[in-house]
């Protein structure tokens, strides 16, 4: 199907959004593509969506704003979040949380001022025998302790 | 009908109804704050809650389907508790500052907490919404009022279909938002106030009722709206202030719809709800004017003068070319012109337009004027530049020229076949007709050359080239026959001419059709077959019967055109072919322009026709007319239609004109030559209610009152007859313009000799009275009659119930008449040198030519000024930004407006609204190639020239 109109998305992301344009449910696929690619949904990119899928924008903004998944502020470059499961949360999770909060100067579900990291804290991710766990961006980081945490965000600093 | 037991009674109600339609019916008042009557359920607010034998638990009763059999109670002691803890959490989210509450007295929760007795809340919290949003002039936010009740949200999206409005966030950061909680108006909210309607507290406000009032001490008056031919019904609630003098005077404080009101219910448009503070318009005229060259003539004045050249649409305020004078010195002028043109250059030397802003005793008493006392059937008015050729072309194939079908019944149709009508726009209240249909599962076809918001929620939008809709709508014809989808029963049984009609099916193939038209061969083909088969979104028909029923809407897309008498006789071809015509839900639906024009057109403004359609030419019917209005004689060859009227004043012909609530120095096509044309006149009297771009150019101005301001009757496209009440006082010396032409009328039969034709109407019912002895469609319609839901003519005696459904089981004229049409484009076509075509049309925040709409604050604020769409393609090759100007022009004339760039046009095609003085696109329409039949100019179809002021040098490029 060809796109009918002038459009600043690339055309890979056009395409997707095309295929899925007429199917049901597919507000949820496109966003999910599109926060791929961008990391989170910028706000021009979404008025983009709207017009190019015929969705409504309020209804996309009821749906990015619902789920957590959905970012439509940027992220940090790396992604930090906490396991705060059971297992995790009774070895000691708050304490790391707390640890990174005050060493990145960031609260939780925010973004460090050189834009480096997010804090999230996430619900179990599945390494119960490595509790208290960490994950950052895909690295999982087990049995950390607040002293390690340092020698953990060395790893992801510019230039490391 | 489905019976069970609510609360111990035996109940009957109709099938698909809730447990909580069927109490409410009986009086059982079940409470509620997310259930409303126009609203799809959706159970949110848990208050509605009953039990219901063989199910466990409490039930929503908003969202659970009445069954035989059902036992169900709505009161007891667990109900009650949960009931209060439930309030009990919505008003610890609610500031209860009900004393100073605006929406006291209208509050639903207000009232609930009343009925439980709850004085506060236990619960502590801190309020969670705290959002204030003034970002509009119509209407407030204000979310610590809001209960997240949703009635707005659905509203928005299942009735007016903008979604502008939809939940955000999660939890106690829960709220009603645009999308990114932008301002209002960078959302697609078109503001309508629906949203506001249906709020339950004090959420949603519209700012003009702020402090004005509780709601008890507000008056209401029920009237019609008169800014299109939906013919909304709707309250205007208004309170006493004292005017300059100490005088109480009435005032507008707000308007709302109802739900017994009959076309609308509770919903209304932006123009309607907000579009009422002209009247108030320090500008209106409150005093008869006379020019200051004609007051000088006469003496009134000592110093001679001229007027100047400048073009009316130029001038910011003409008062000062006048003088004021008394309503007797202005009259007796009139009268004594009038009359004296007659005198000395016989009857057609004066001519008449009427108007579809104003009332049926309005139309009637002018015509009357115009045939009775001068002997001229010149009348003429702006039905002649929308829908001549509908009046034309529907009366030759059915008998009749009218909307077949009730407004209402748009809703349960299985598809909707929409064309050259811009519904959501120029009559948004059947646009949100249309949308609750498409939600229900009907199909929706639209055949316009722009993609208008109802096309992008079409099953199939066919954006056929400019002028070239006749080959789509042939070749769908040609599809109906070849894969036999016709009704072979109905045309055997109900039509005429059908053989004939078939065999110049021959002529255009399905293939050459979709080539001139620029669109997909199959998509032609299946358009064909969702309509002649009334196929919903699903398939098959929700009624069963084999073939669904589909419905035709259409508009001056069809109507504005050099051929537009032969498109509609095209469109009546197509629903006879398929039998689509004549019964609930189906038929062939002209959409009225202004709010009177189909009854102006019934009352007999119209060149041919005396009221009820009685032709001029129809010596027993003119002779009964002649013979009711006293004796007078009226000719019996048709008089002129508008065009033609301008170029008779400009040749000499006609030498004197009145014009009555019209404005063609905006409306008609070709404006340079209607101004040359008024100018030329001798005589030139205009009543109207402000000095409009026509008034400038006129001998006298006589105040005239708006609708609000006085008693009428106006009819709306369904043939709905309803009953306009007067709201406030007019200003000044204004007058209703029944009442103006009946003094004129008095005048000039003293000076010309006629004794017999009766002036002396006491008020408007009494004209009314005479209209129902002259015209037999009206025979039963007095406004006794009209308090509620009004009638629709045909209504031929006082204990007709009138018709809403035309041609069941038989046509007016009998048989439909099938009519071989040949495919033609349009007269005037992009060339060289103008390579655009231009269509012009209106857009939602005005009503034509603005005098109105203008001058409203939120109308205005919403759209200030004109505009050129573009498609965007052709804006960059031009060089064109949004917003920024370009120049059209035609061989007539030129404008500059700034640009919207986007896909709402195709390429090659411009779009400007023609309500804009400043830009009037009627500077550059054609007033040639009239409708042979009809006399319709073609206002939809013109060749220009687009240039980027900007560019160096010059650009037009079209594809």
């Amino acid at each position: 199907m060809a796109v009918e109109t002038r459009t600043t998305l690339p055309d890979e992301l056009c395409e997707f959004i095309l295929e899925w344009k007429h199917r049901p449910g597919n507000l949820i696929m496109i966003l999910h593509r599109v926060q791929q690619h961008y990391k989170y949904l910028p706000e021009p990119v979404v008025d983009e969506v709207a017009r190019l899928a015929d969705l409504s924008l309020a209804q996309i903004y009821g749906v990015a704003t619902f789920y957590n998944f959905f970012n439509l502020t940027p992220p940090g470059k790396h992604r930090i979040a906490v396991c705060m499961g059971t297992a995790c949360y009774l070895k000691g999770a708050p304490a790391l949380t707390e640890e990174l909060s005050t060493t990145l100067k960031v609260g939780v579900n925010e973004v460090t001022e050189d834009k480096q990291f997010s804090l999230l804290e996430v619900r179990c991710v599945g390494c119960c025998g490595l509790a208290p766990a960490v994950l950052v961006d895909e690295d999982l980081y087990g049995k950390l302790t607040p002293e390690k945490v340092q020698e953990m965000l060395d790893n992801y600093q510019e230039g490391a | 009908m489905v019976r069970l037991k609510i609360d111990g009674r035996e109940l009957e109600t109709a099938q698909g109804n809730t447990i909580l339609d069927a109490a409410l019916e009986a009086g059982i008042d079940i409470p509620r704050l997310c259930a409303h009557p126009e609203l799809t359920p959706s159970g949110g607010c848990r208050l509605c809650m009953v039990e219901v034998s063989g199910i466990q638990g409490m039930q929503t009763s908003c969202t659970l389907e009445a069954r035989d059999g059902m036992e169900v109670v709505t009161v007891t002691e667990e109900i009650e508790n949960h009931r209060k803890i439930t309030l009990d959490g919505f008003i610890s989210d609610h500031p209860l500052d009900c004393v100073t509450c605006d929406k006291a007295g209208a509050c639903e929760l207000q009232e609930l907490a009343y009925r439980y007795d709850l004085k506060e809340t236990s619960m502590h919290f801190e309020l969670g919404r705290t959002l204030f949003q003034d970002d509009n002039p119509a209407f407030l936010r204000d979310h610590k009022y809001c209960i997240l009740c949703g009635r707005c949200v659905r509203a928005c999206s299942e009735v007016v279909g903008a979604d502008a409005l939809e939940y955000a966030d999660r939890g106690f950061e829960s709220h009603i938002a645009t999308a990114f909680d932008r301002p209002m108006e960078e959302s697609p909210c078109v503001f309508c106030g629906s949203c506001v309607e249906v709020c339950p507290t004090a959420a949603l406000m519209t700012k003009s009722r702020l402090r004005k009032g509780r709601e008890w001490e507000l008056g209401k008056v029920r009237s019609v709206c008169t800014y299109c031919g939906v013919g909304c019904q709707m309250e205007y609630r208004t309170r006493q202030v004292l005017d300059a003098q100490g005088k109480s005077k009435t005032e507008i404080v707000s308007v709302n719809g109802f739900p017994e009101a009959p076309a609308n219910g509770v919903f209304l448009c932006t123009k309607g709800r907000y579009g009422w503070d002209y009247i108030a318009k320090p500008d209106r005229l409150d005093m008869p004017l006379i020019r200051k060259d004609l007051a000088f003539e006469l003496g009134i004045t000592r110093e001679a003068w001229e007027l100047p050249g400048d073009s009316p649409l130029k001038v910011k305020d003409a008062r000062d070319n006048f003088v004021p004078v008394s309503w007797d010195q202005a009259l007796d002028v009139v009268a004594d012109r009038l009359a004296k043109t007659v005198k000395e250059n016989g009857p057609d030397s004066v001519g008449g337009l009427a108007s579809a802003r104003c009332s049926n005793e309005d139309n009637y008493t002018f015509q009357k004027l115009m045939r009775s006392e001068f002997g001229t059937n010149n009348v003429d008015h702006c039905a002649r530049l929308c829908h001549a050729s509908t009046v034309a072309g529907l009366a030759k194939a059915f008998g009749s020229g009218a909307m077949t079908n009730s407004i209402g019944e748009v809703r349960h149709a299985d598809c909707i076949f929409i064309t050259g009508s811009n519904t959501s726009e120029a009559h948004p209240v059947i646009g949100y007709e249309v949308t609750r249909a498409l939600r229900k599962g009907a199909s929706l076809i639209v055949v316009d050359p722009r993609r208008i918001p109802l096309a992008r929620k079409a099953t199939i939008h066919l954006q056929a080239k400019s002028g070239t809709d006749i080959w789509v709508f042939q070749g769908m014809m040609r599809v109906i026959r070849d894969e036999k989808l016709a009704d072979e029963e109905f045309i055997k049984t109900r039509t005429e001419g059908f053989e004939l009609f078939a065999s110049g099916l021959e002529d255009v193939t399905v293939e050459e059709a979709a080539r001139v038209a620029g669109v997909d061969a199959e998509d032609i083909r299946r358009a064909a077959r969702i309509y002649a088969g009334g196929i919903r979104q699903e398939g098959v028909s929700k009624y069963g019967e084999g073939r669904g029923r589909s419905t035709i809407l259409y508009s001056m897309g069809i109507t504005q055109r050099s051929n537009g008498t032969e498109l509609v006789l095209t469109l009546a071809n197509l629903a006879m072919m398929c039998g689509m015509i004549g019964k609930e839900s189906s038929g062939v639906n002209p959409l009225r322009g202004q709010g009177n024009v189909q009854g102006a057109c019934d009352l007999g403004a119209l060149p041919n026709v005396l009221p009820g359609y009685q032709a001029v030419t129809d010596d027993a019917l003119r002779t009964t007319v002649e013979k009711k209005w006293g004796g007078a004689t009226i000719p019996n060859k048709p008089g002129l239609t508008i065009v033609e009227m301008m170029r008779a004043a400009e040749s000499g012909d006609i030498k004197a004109m009145f014009i009555m609530g019209e404005n063609p120095m905006i409306s008609d096509p070709n404006i340079t030559h209607v101004e040359h044309s008024l100018r030329t006149l001798p005589f030139l009297v205009v009543a109207d209610i402000f000095l409009t771009e026509t008034a400038q150019l006129a001998h006298v101005v006589l105040p005239a009152r708006a609708a609000l301001e006085k008693v009428g009757t106006f009819t709306n496209t369904e043939r709905r007859v309803q009953l306009s009440r007067q709201v406030v006082a007019a200003p000044g010396e204004a007058r209703e313009d029944w009442r103006i032409v009946s003094e004129i009328g008095k005048r000039v039969a003293k000076i010309l000799g006629h004794t017999d034709t009766r002036w002396d109407f006491r008020d408007s019912a009494d004209v009314a009275e005479e209209i129902s002895l002259v015209s037999p469609i009206y025979g039963g319609i007095v406004h006794e009659r009209l308090p509620g839901d009004g009638l629709n003519w045909p209504c031929p005696d006082k204990n007709h119930p009138g018709t809403p459904i035309l041609h069941v089981g038989q046509f007016k004229r009998g048989k439909g008449a099938f009519t071989p049409v040949t495919p033609k484009g349009p007269a005037e076509m992009p060339d060289e040198e103008y390579p655009f075509y231009l269509g012009t049309g209106r857009m939602l925040y005005h009503y034509h030519t603005g005098t109105m709409s203008r001058r409203t604050e939120v109308l205005h604020w919403k759209q200030p000024k004109a505009y050129v769409e573009i498609h965007e393609d052709d804006a960059a090759e031009m060089g064109i930004a949004d917003g920024k100007p370009v120049v059209v022009e035609s061989r007539r004339g030129s404008i500059r407006a700034a640009a919207r760039v986007g896909t709402t046009v195709q390429r090659g095609m411009v779009f400007i609204p023609f309500h804009f003085r400043e830009a009037a696109a009627n500077l550059l329409t054609q007033d040639e190639n009239l409708d042979p039949t009809a006399k319709i100019p073609e206002l939809k179809v013109c060749a220009v020239k687009v240039t980027n002021p900007a560019a160096k040098k010059k650009v037009a490029v079209a594809s």
